[in-house]
């Protein structure tokens, strides 16, 4: 399944060659163009099909869809080395310290072992015991014992990804960077048309774009969505969901089991409403279920593409994940399946009058 | 113009939710402008063409306000909600939202954790829109709302809810039917989603990629009791921006301004502003960079229900930009 593969793989932000290369030999059959930008963006291209009985595409610009995913997930980058041969290190992307301390990664190109030591609960004292360790006194142990040795089998500036792997439980599945791990699996999907591999096509020019960096300030995004140029644009997302059991009547963000979550503002970007309503009368025609995530909240790709050039209209769908940015996270299959069939529905009917103003 | 205030700033528009501002606008202005179209993300822009032997110059003033937006309906029918831009948890107890269909909820907070001396973090507020429980709510998630307060004509001075930026709106508005006989194609560009990102303002300036723009916005002031120092005053006419927070304003535009200023013999103050910026910060840095820079109007308890300002600083600001539209522009 395409989901686990991509959720194994890693892919810290601005390094993203491993899982950009699955992608491409997932899709390569069932696009039109397949190509890499500078920034390391991966354009997957399905023309709209030719009008009946006309050779030429017609001489009216097509309308144009991009869609994009970020292949990127948050990591660490090794910084410095300790005389003893830990390495130093800083977070790639939003990582809170306190998932950090007793974890097991994987450090640079030759993927070596390390773990970031914890202090046994034998050995705390007092206050420790409330304490949060700063990620700054944090090392990385790959069982090197001293600098020059770890300096062999490490560079400064190599990026180090969490280890966990694919666990299907259910109707649920475990696994890391399904930010946004599950968003480009959905692309992927949607590009091969669905399990059946009938390659359906859409009535407009689709522009997949599988994006980097996108942790570390929606930078894939923004030079994506500037060539291609879109007259809208969709981001398929893993977002944050947070429906354990709480104090207060205040909203989960998203729940799990709860379908496709629509993104209304974030910190980044309004969605377009007129998307948003077209993707809400799509799920209620078909009852696919759907909700909306708690506005405000986080940011995507689409803070970069709605404010690039003239403007694109965009909207966001995720999949909702427990424990995003951690080591681990959980989502429903049943709602990765509705975000597939939500997007495709939503494209088949999708014409440029759903842009229309009153 | 005092109804046109009125009128405006009493109408509904939370950013990303422009299109009554819209619509009323595009009322306003027919009939004035040769071209009115919108953009991509909503942004209203009305053409005036000039003679041909002009520059084209982009006026921008943004129609959103700040809101807040409805994140969750707790099982009683009282609705948590995010800010929609900059909004204060000192101005909300007692306020007064309205959504788009007209609904209005009042806003009450959590007592329990209330500290006296403390203001309450946002998340401690919530909106009662008199429903019996969630079933009967008549607001969902994702709903829109703006403040609800009405105009005040205190003579000299006026106040509003949503002077940032409907007062900007007025000011484009009354300078475009005012304007006669000019050699530049000006654009009005009225813009969306200025109070969160800036949107509308850099998209519609990369659209049209004009030789000067200059943003039509409120800005800070240090004339009530012990105010930040700021020397910019209610009544000493429209601030010529220097620099903002956000954005250093073109020298070239900012001498322009001040230049037509004092040829026409009206008022100004030059404005250098610590916290705060406008749209004029996005438009400068599209493309290959633009010159921009601002006439802010004089604005006190800006992003409260109430924001005061001058009458005669308002109507001088439409003099000072038919000053700067009705002679040559180089920079």
């Amino acid at each position: 399944m395409i989901l686990q593969e991509l959720s194994d793989a890693i892919g810290v932000s601005g390094h993203e060659d491993a899982v950009r290369k699955i992608i491409a030999e997932a899709v390569r059959d069932h696009v039109d163009e397949l190509r890499s930008d500078t920034i390391g963006n991966l354009f997957a291209v399905r023309l709209r099909p030719l009008p009946r009985g006309k050779k030429a595409r017609g001489a009216k610009r097509a309308f144009k869809v991009m869609i994009a995913a970020h292949m990127d997930e948050v990591g660490l980058m090794i910084t410095g080395f300790d005389a003893s041969g830990g390495l130093r290190f800083q977070p790639v992307g939003g990582i809170d310290d306190r998932v950090l301390p007793g974890k097991v990664l994987l450090v640079g190109p030759d993927k070596i072992p390390g773990v970031i030591g914890a202090k046994p609960v034998h050995l705390l004292k007092g206050d420790e015991w409330k304490q949060v360790v700063k990620i700054d006194s944090m090392v990385i142990d790959i069982g090197a014992s001293s600098k020059e040795e770890a300096e062999k089998l490490v560079k400064l500036g190599q990026v180090a990804a969490f280890t966990t792997h694919y666990n299907k439980v259910g109707r649920t599945a475990t696994g890391k960077a399904f930010d946004d791990r599950a968003g480009c699996a959905v692309l992927v999907e949607l590009l091969r048309g669905g399990p059946a591999g009938a390659g359906a096509r859409f009535p407009f020019d689709l522009h997949a774009v599988f994006t980097v960096q996108e942790e570390v300030g929606l930078r894939g995004a923004r030079v994506a969505a500037s060539a291609v140029e879109p007259d809208c644009a969709f981001v398929l997302e893993g977002t944050i969901c947070d429906d354990l059991p709480k104090d207060k009547d205040t909203s989960p963000t998203t729940e799990l089991g709860k379908g496709p979550a629509i993104s209304l503002m974030d910190r980044s970007a309004f969605a377009d409403r007129r998307l948003v309503d077209h993707l809400v009368a799509t799920a209620e025609k078909l009852g696919i279920p759907y909700q909306f995530k708690q506005p405000g909240v986080g940011g995507t790709d689409a803070g970069a593409i709605t404010r690039s050039k003239a403007g694109v209209p965009t909207v966001s769908v995720a999949v909702p994940c427990r424990y995003i940015h951690s080591p681990v996270a959980r989502l429903s299959l049943d709602d990765f399946d509705n975000t597939v069939r939500l997007m495709r529905e939503s494209l088949k009917r999708l014409t440029p009058d759903v842009l229309k103003r009153a | 113009m005092k109804d046109l205030i009125k009128k405006l700033t009493e109408a509904y528009g939370p950013s990303g939710y422009e299109h009554q501002m819209r619509q009323i606008i595009r009322e306003e202005i027919r009939g004035y402008a040769d071209e009115i179209k919108t953009n991509a993300l909503g942004s209203l822009t009305a053409l005036k063409r000039g003679n041909g032997k002009g520059k084209r110059v982009m006026l921008a003033a943004h129609m959103d306000e700040i809101g807040v937006m409805v994140t969750h309906i707790d099982e009683k029918g009282f609705c948590r909600f995010a800010p929609i831009g900059g909004v204060f948890p000192l101005t909300l107890l007692g306020g007064r939202v309205v959504f788009g269909d007209g609904t209005v909820g009042v806003i009450g907070m959590e007592v329990k954790h209330f500290e006296r001396g403390k203001t309450p973090p946002l998340d401690q507020f919530f909106i009662d829109v008199g429903a019996k429980g969630k079933a009967s709510c008549p607001v969902k998630v994702g709903d829109a709302a703006g403040f609800r307060r009405p105009f005040e004509d205190l003579g000299d001075r006026l106040v509003a809810k949503t002077m940032d930026d409907r007062i900007g709106c007025v000011i484009l508005i009354e300078t475009l039917r005012k304007l006669r006989r000019c050699a530049h194609d000006v654009y009005f560009v009225f813009t969306v989603q200025e109070e969160m990102t800036l949107a509308g303002a850099g998209t519609s300036a990369y659209g049209l990629n004009p030789d000067m723009a200059l943003a039509v916005d409120v800005t800070d002031i240090g004339d009530t009791p012990e105010a930040h120092h700021m020397a910019v005053s209610l009544g000493q006419g429209p601030a010529i921006k220097v620099q903002d927070s956000g954005m250093v304003a073109h020298a070239g535009v900012k001498e322009l301004m001040v230049r037509r200023a004092e040829q026409a013999r009206l008022p100004y103050q030059l404005e250098v502003l610590t916290g705060g910026t406008t749209d004029a910060m996005a438009i400068q840095i599209v493309r290959e960079g633009i010159p921009a820079g601002c006439l802010s109007v004089p604005c006190r308890y800006v992003h409260t229900p109430s924001e005061m300002v001058d009458y005669g600083d308002v109507q001088n600001s439409v003099k000072l930009l038919l000053a700067i539209l009705g002679k040559a522009i180089e920079l």
